[in-house]
């Protein structure tokens, strides 16, 4: 079975079905783009895979295991980690901080450990530090290291936001717009990074991503929804050529995204 | 075993603490202390546990509760009954005390923290107010007038220690994982969620650790004092707590300290004036928290490293 696998997928917020009877199959180590216009349904897919919302309908598999019924929390410790599309970074604490948190989970040392400061204790800090450490100096974070999160450009946010979630060590990573707002400098550089870190980190990922040259440049497998539904999948190719993208997507976009789509 | 870290700082701060334990039982030996200045002596240590354990749940993990009054009670009640009534040694009864204040926390934190903000205040709040009731109405512990007779058995050395402690702890606490969890949650609740922080266990955590040293403040106060009463525990006394919390800065561990110092200060000082006392405390709040919303030490520890750079006597890397 897949890594991740999605069967009729429902939710109706007030009668309205925002998402409906997706299917989605990830394989171990693929890169998977997620597109269709503004309100399709994307954000709503990741909610739904972490539990933030709980599903009308449908089933969540995940390593074999339904996800469904499980908390944010829960579905984190079994290896899905995510970053949101309106930051959601721990504004006031440090960028070390932030990462370091998100060690939490692996942390090797329980409550009692830390207030009798035992060498348990010690040890995992120096490990949770190294470790923040280094992925501090793979997202180019380091000169940040005590800036407030806050205080970061947006294009760092973006990139700790990253971090924070490789910090978790995922399995499946959900990024959500990872390049919204930069330039197409930054946003290059940034698809280089993930595709970089997938190889690095052994991941798997599925990205939600408005930059069409972005998506058909770097995954291998798409799909697209409209109206929370998914209208085609496949690799970029196809879904470049295919008639009910490119009316549903590409067709009311065209002059946005069609001239950057060349390259792949 | 434990493994200890010396270095230098830990090193002159322990010096220090060390150093006011035998400087102030000095001075109550030579008899120094008048009996007004040791009453003073004991609220400010009090009041510093007080401060600092509700600073771990407002603070740090951001849940606001208007309880600790509550809290404080029940350590209160519970070690005055095993002392007074059944001959149990001061050590039990604040073991005891402590014990269930924590209960307490855990019982009120389960269903109540998962309300947010003004709903998890007013909750906490009737919580206090019903442990003031009970207390009111049962006749085991004197009802409304309270339980007299119990033994003077907090002692300089007793409050100390527990002062001590409880910074200690809540310090360590802090600075590890499990206090960054709680603080992740102050700070964005649903990204501390999705970092895979079980964000009801590290609520409930906190408020069980705060009550907990509310619990011991309250045992070292019946213990002093020698009578407590359902009135000794009442909405305003909560209040008075979280103003040293906010005065001090939510999240600064020193900021609770020195302010529950000042505010002890203040409030002896001005006792004499009654009624008077109260707006000038109302003004000094008002001041503060116009001038410095986020408390004196906003979240950040008032350290020696800090100190000694501000002078220009520290030069080169502070080694973490
Ligand atoms: N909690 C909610 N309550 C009501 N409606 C919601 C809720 N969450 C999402 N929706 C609706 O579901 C639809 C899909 O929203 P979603 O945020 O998933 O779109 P999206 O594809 O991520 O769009 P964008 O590209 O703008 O980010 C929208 O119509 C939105 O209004
Ligand atoms: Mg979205």
């Amino acid at each position: 079975m897949a890594l991740l696998v999605t069967r009729d997928l429902t939710i109706s917020f007030g009668g309205l079905a925002a998402v409906a009877n997706v299917n989605l199959s990830l394989e171990t180590g693929e890169l998977v783009g997620l597109i269709g216009p503004n309100g399709a349904g994307k954000t709503t897919i990741f909610n739904l895979l972490t539990g933030v919302y709980r599903p009308s309908r449908g089933e969540i598999f995940f390593d074999e295991q339904s996800l469904v019924g499980l908390k944010p929390y829960q579905i984190t410790r079994k290896g899905i980690a995510r970053t949101f599309q309106n930051i959601r970074l721990f504004n006031d604490l440090s960028v070390l901080d932030n990462v370091r948190i998100a060690y939490h989970l692996h942390a090797s040392y329980g409550v009692t450990s830390a207030i009798l400061r035992l060498p348990s204790f010690h040890h995992g800090e120096a490990e949770i530090l190294a470790e923040s450490e280094k992925l501090l100096q793979i997202f180019k974070l380091a000169p940040y290291r005590n800036e407030k999160a806050r205080n970061l450009p947006y294009g760092e946010q973006r990139r700790l936001e990253i971090a924070r979630a490789l910090a978790a060590k995922p399995k499946l990573l959900l990024l959500d717009e990872p390049a919204a707002g930069m330039n197409p400098q930054e946003t290059r550089e940034l698809m280089e990074l993930i595709n970089w870190v997938r190889q690095e980190f052994g991941l798997t990922i599925l990205l939600i991503e408005h930059d069409m040259s972005l998506v058909m440049g770097i995954c291998e497998r798409i799909y697209v929804l409209d109206y929370g539904r998914v209208i085609a999948e496949g690799p970029p190719e196809a879904i470049r050529n295919n008639e009910r993208v490119i009316e549903a997507y590409l067709g009311r976009e065209v002059n946005d995204n069609a001239p950057q789509g060349g390259e792949s | 075993m434990i493994e200890v870290r010396f270095n230098k700082k830990n090193l002159i701060v322990l010096a220090g603490v060390i150093l006011i334990y035998f400087l102030v039982y000095g001075l109550q030996a030579v008899g120094v202390i008048s009996a007004f200045q040791e009453i003073n002596l004991m609220m400010l240590g009090i009041n510093i546990i007080l401060a600092v354990s509700l600073n771990l749940i407002v603070g740090f993990t951001g849940q606001l509760a208007l309880g600790h009054a509550g809290f404080m009670a029940v350590g209160a009640y519970v070690a005055a009954i095993l002392t007074t009534n059944l001959n149990q040694p001061f050590p039990v009864a604040l073991l005891a005390g402590a014990f269930s204040a924590a209960v307490a926390g855990i019982i009120i934190g389960l269903p109540t923290l998962r309300l947010r903000g003004d709903y998890l205040a007013i909750a906490t709040l009737g919580f206090g107010e019903i442990i003031r009731g009970a207390a009111n109405n049962i006749n085991y512990i004197g009802g409304a007038a309270g339980m007299i007779g119990i033994p003077q058995l907090t002692n300089w050395t007793w409050l100390y220690v527990m002062m001590v402690l409880t910074i200690l702890v809540i310090t360590n606490f802090i600075n590890s994982t499990h206090g960054r969890a709680c603080v992740a949650i102050r700070e964005n609740e649903i990204a501390a969620e999705t970092m895979g922080i079980n964000t009801t266990y590290y609520k409930v955590l906190a408020f069980a650790m705060g009550a907990f040293f509310a619990g011991i403040a309250g045992a070292l106060y019946a213990h002093y004092f020698y009578l407590i009463q359902p009135n000794t525990f009442t909405f305003f006394r909560s209040f008075d707590i979280l103003v040293m919390v906010v005065f001090g800065g939510l999240g600064s561990i020193t900021g609770s300290i020195i302010a529950a110092a000042g505010i002890t200060f203040v409030n002896a000082a001005l006792q004499d004036l009654a009624v008077l006392r109260m707006v000038i405390y109302a003004v000094l709040l008002i001041i503060i928290m116009v001038f410095r919303p986020q408390g004196l030490m906003g979240n950040k520890e008032f350290t020696l490293d800090r100190w000694l750079k501000k002078r220009g006597a520290v030069s080169g890397p502070t080694g973490n």
